[in-house]
């Protein structure tokens, strides 16, 4: 849709943008993945409130990460999570074999010290989207070979 | 026919609403790193070329329009075409000028304003969605047509509508954009 292609671009043009303001340095870095991470955390929030306006409750913890990982993942990149593991200790993994937003970089391991900074929104997004569903969360992401990465969602019980 | 309890959240819409609020959460962004409207509104612009130079390419893949042969095809495309494919508005377009160069484009919808309410307190002058006019200034570039891009009545400043006026400058020398081997 032509959609992907905008929010794809001004994705882009934002983690260039955040990293061009800033210095070199690990401190800059974290910064700058921080700042990203919020602006993800934003939109999540509101994403998920428009999206589950009319959307059943949720059982509990379990059915909301498959609602994330079937329902939200298709519709904000057009497929579902490949792979969902858990402990049941509240520690999920989410793997996405094709993630939207790195397979137009590289295909294997070129690039790969830059692709945290691409993932970093995301991160947020998935965040500010369990965050409104009642669910505080800590969401990191690696990735071992593009496009492929998984992102670990821990649960903070309060 | 009933309707059933759990209706299907509109995806197409949900799209949208990424883009809208991606946005609203960068331009927020921007008001906290900068204090003066006119560095907010330069950095988007800059944004939006960084982004129209490489949305064009994306817009003549899936549109096929042919080749243009005057300012005003070019901005009737701009408005019927790539608005409606990546906003899903359809601007109207007027000529301002006797010598055919200058157009505005008049929205009376604008989907990147959706849930904007007002501008923030103290940011009379920051023109939200200059974005926009970055990406139809980077867009004209990249097919050799230089351009300027403004905003000249915004929906939130209190205007009636939102207008960008576009202004035809002379045809860019094609000698300066070919790649050096």
């Amino acid at each position: 849709m032509a959609d992907e292609a905008l929010f794809l671009l001004l994705h882009n043009e934002i983690v260039s943008g955040v990293y061009k303001s800033a210095e070199q340095g690990e401190v800059e870095n974290g910064r700058c993945i921080t700042k990203l991470e919020n602006m993800g955390f934003r939109v999540g929030q509101g994403l998920i409130e428009r999206f589950t306006k009319d959307t059943a409750r949720f059982k509990d913890e379990l059915d909301i990460m498959k609602f994330i990982c079937k329902d939200f993942w298709t519709t904000v990149f057009k497929k579902q999570i490949d792979n969902l593991r858990t402990n049941h200790q509240g520690i999920y993994v989410l793997q996405d074999n094709k993630f939207r937003l790195l397979t137009q970089m590289s295909a294997g391991k070129q690039y790969l010290e830059h692709a945290s900074k691409y993932l970093a929104f995301t991160c947020g997004l998935i965040r500010g989207g369990l965050s409104n569903l009642g669910i505080k969360s800590i969401v990191t992401a690696e990735v071992s070979s593009m496009p492929a990465c998984k992102f670990q969602v821990m649960i903070q019980k309060l | 026919m009933s309707r059933s309890a759990r209706r299907k959240p509109e995806y197409h819409k949900i799209n949208r609403d990424l883009f809208v609020l991606t946005y609203g959460a960068l331009v927020a962004q921007l008001c906290k790193d900068y204090e003066k409207d006119e560095d907010v509104n330069k950095y988007l612009d800059k944004m939006g070329y960084g982004i129209g130079t490489r949305l064009v390419e994306d817009f003549l893949a899936r549109s096929c329009v042919g080749r243009c042969h005057s300012y005003s095809e070019i901005t009737d495309i701009i408005a019927q075409v790539a608005f409606k494919m990546y906003l899903g508005i359809t601007p109207s377009v007027s000529c301002n000028n006797s010598s055919r160069n200058e157009f505005s484009l008049i929205l009376d919808k604008n989907p990147l304003v959706e849930f904007v309410e007002e501008l923030p307190a103290g940011r009379s002058s920051l023109c939200y969605c200059n974005l926009l006019c970055g990406i139809i200034r980077g867009a004209l570039e990249m097919v050799h047509l230089a351009a300027d891009v403004t905003f000249l009545q915004d929906r939130l400043k209190g205007d009636s509508v939102t207008e960008i006026g576009i202004t035809f400058l002379k045809k860019l020398d094609e000698k300066k954009y070919r790649r050096k081997k």
